[in-house]
């Protein structure tokens, strides 16, 4: 009944099963028609469908309030289900308690006991399940390795910094080897560079532990440094799911246009349907590859440009023939190191943008008009 | 009178801690009249100069009451105390969990007594546990008869364990509301029972309060003198009355001093003991609630 996860268990582990494929590690996490409500005025999760795939490394990305965290919760135990069933390898968890679900949890705030030293923490989820003394200290010592925490046994939780309390609970997460396991914005509350540093920590560690990583955050750089997918959280529901790449190239709605990265947003009057559409006085070509395939977008659509796509000319003439273009003020410039962006007024409507331009690029001034433009299979057209 | 005035700003800047030790000087004078005094006094007594002997300790020792009494004292002390122990924790626990309103009642239901006057409350309990009262009938109407916890340790028990609850309840409740209930989560999530996550998490996390609440109720309970006077019997007397015997009846007061010194005595070493006991856990407690969020 319980499958192995994690690497290598040792032997004699009450999870370990013989004659496990070696590269089939991580679990299946399949949700079908999830849903939550607290009694509010919309359900907290609504009817969400998703399969992590086993060692998949899978982010609940969205803003607060969006249900990504009631869904993890839901997977955890922490919360009932209001419908729906989730499933762990064809295993319907709905109704085990989650000290059953055998699965992983990272929190926030590392909830590390504070009355247990380091080891003692780590060693918790292997005497609850009554590992012999002697393997409790090896995989201890071993668990803590991974981390890169050797040597800091005997300390208490509060004696060791953010990161480090942050690297215990994360082998105290995995030294059960757990189906799966669950993170819940767990660097939200380290420092930028710390962060960074964590970030890759984790990636080494599912890649060495290649279990099933379920993530849950709010900061998009994040999702996009860690994930193989992401599913975009918006009102309880899944509003895309898909790899970084997709959703950064191909949003297909103007939320997750707008909530992963930077974009120049031109909403249209109605929706696209030919080969060119118009906006303000502007009538622009249409590359049908780079509409979104939500039936939305007949109905109401947006043209969106990232910062990075987007040309500066002085004059029109000297736009690139086929290329779509606004004319535009410069409003303000911000150098950000490797390069500068400059916000823009685009259009009579003075509509927010920025591009991107070289730090030794210095054709514009704040204040001067500009002509921002584009190729057509740049631009990405999405459900508003 | 020029120097002086140049003088002045620095002469106030070393004056200064001179005047803030004069604003405890009220408090130093109050505690010194009212408690070191008659302290030094009792002290003094009890070795009764001029001719300086300790024969009035040696008989605390050897009168073969004073040292049963201190016994039974203690024993009834403890038992209140675990009483209220057992009635405090859940009572506690439940006032963490339930809303600010809620949580009001409970502490206004627990804090009556404290506040009703020593007389009503004592005299209120003689007319529920007397023979022929509601303790009894009831008793009697389940086919037990002979209930009667008046006139004995038990009923001097009941009283105090009610009045001294809000000792237990108090330093209770403000540990268990600051202990991180994630962490019972992060337990149930590591394979933890509901059960196993309380005894091994919130238990221990707890216990800061649990020793300072019966610290506070076992000294108390040491020096109760009205209710086991009035609900209890002098066969069953308690160290209190025996000191108020020996002041005002026997007019002994070498004797009162004597034990006097010797209950304070024995309950500063209690008093250490758990201090250094419980210090260290309820330090625990404290950073339990902080230590999660600073620092990184």
């Amino acid at each position: 009944m319980t499958d192995t996860t994690a690497r290598t268990a040792p032997a004699g582990t009450p999870e370990s099963e013989a004659g496990q494929p070696a590269e089939r590690r991580g679990t299946q996490i399949r949700l079908s028609a999830v849903t939550k409500d607290f009694g509010l005025a919309a359900p907290a999760v609504d009817e969400v469908s998703l399969t992590i795939e086993p060692g998949e490394f899978m982010t609940l990305l969205g803003p607060s309030g969006s249900g990504k965290t009631t869904t993890l919760n839901l997977i955890a135990g922490f919360e009932t289900l209001t419908s729906g069933t989730i499933e762990i390898d064809g295993h319907d968890i709905g109704r085990l308690p989650p000290h059953k679900r055998e699965l992983g949890m990272l929190f926030q705030n590392y909830a590390l006991f504070p009355h247990l030293t380091v080891a003692q923490n780590v060693a918790y989820p292997l005497r609850e399940r009554r590992v012999p003394k002697a393997e409790i200290a090896a995989r201890v010592a071993e668990v803590l390795e991974l981390v890169q925490l050797t040597g800091r046994d005997h300390n208490h939780p509060t004696q060791l910094s953010g990161g480090q309390q942050q690297r215990v609970a994360l082998a105290r997460a995995i030294v059960f080897h757990p189906k799966a396991l669950l993170l819940d914005e767990p660097l939200s509350a380290l420092d930028r560079n710390l962060r960074g540093a964590l970030q890759s920590e984790i990636r080494r560690i599912h890649r060495e532990v290649g279990s099933t990583f379920v993530f849950v955050t709010h900061d998009q750089e994040e999702a996009m440094n860690l994930s193989d997918r992401i599913a975009l959280f918006n009102q309880g529901r899944i509003e895309q799911l898909g790899s970084p790449e997709q959703l950064y190239d191909a949003p297909d709605t103007l939320f997750a246009a707008r909530f992963l990265g930077d974009s120049n947003v031109f909403e249209l009057e109605g929706g696209v349907t030919g080969d060119t559409t118009r906006w303000e006085d502007r009538a622009w070509r249409v590359d049908a590859a780079t509409v979104s395939r939500r039936s939305g977008v007949a109905e109401r659509a947006a043209v969106v440009v990232r910062p990075e796509n987007l040309g500066l000319v002085a004059d029109e003439k000297d736009v690139p023939s086929g290329a779509n273009w606004v004319r535009a003020r410069v409003r303000d410039q911000e150098f950000m190191g490797s390069y500068r962006t400059l916000q823009l007024a685009l259009g009579g409507q003075e509509r927010p943008g920025r591009a991107r331009v070289s730090t030794s690029d210095a054709s514009f001034a704040v204040g001067d008009p500009v002509v921002a433009w584009w190729r057509p299979e740049r631009q990405r057209i999405v459900a508003a | 009178m020029t120097t002086d005035l140049l003088d002045l700003p620095r002469r106030s800047e070393r004056r200064r801690p001179d005047a803030n030790w004069l604003l405890v000087l009220p408090a130093i004078v109050l505690v010194t009249a009212v408690l070191l005094v008659p302290l030094g006094q009792s002290l003094v007594r009890s070795v009764d100069p001029p001719s300086w002997t300790l024969e009035h300790y040696l008989s605390l020792f050897t009168d073969g009451v004073t040292l049963k009494v201190l016994g039974r004292t203690a024993v009834t002390a403890a038992i209140v105390t675990v009483c209220a122990f057992l009635i405090g924790y859940p009572y506690a626990y439940l006032m963490t969990r339930v809303g600010p309103r809620a949580r009001s009642l409970l502490l206004v239901v627990v804090l009556v007594p404290f506040w009703t006057s020593v007389m009503a409350r004592n005299f209120a309990w003689i007319v529920i546990l007397q023979r022929g009262g509601p303790v009894n009938s009831f008793f009697e109407f389940l086919g037990i008869p002979g209930v009667v916890p008046y006139g004995n340790v038990s009923g001097v028990t009941i009283a105090m364990t009610q009045v001294l609850l809000p000792f237990m309840i108090l330093p209770l409740f403000s540990t268990l509301g600051s202990i991180d209930r994630r962490l019972l989560l992060a337990a149930r999530g590591l394979g933890s029972s509901p059960l196993a996550a309380f005894w091994k998490v919130f238990w221990p996390l707890s216990r800061g309060g649990v020793v300072a609440g019966m610290m506070l109720v076992f000294t108390l309970s040491l020096g109760f003198y009205v209710t086991p006077a009035l609900l209890g019997s002098p066969q069953e007397s308690l160290i209190a009355q025996l000191l108020g015997q020996r002041t005002t009846q026997l007019l002994d007061f070498a004797g009162a001093g004597a034990l006097g010194i010797l209950v304070l005595v024995t309950t500063l070493l209690l008093v250490a003991w758990a201090n250094r006991f419980g210090g260290t856990v309820s330090a625990i407690g404290v950073v339990a609630t902080t230590g999660s969020k600073g620092r990184s």
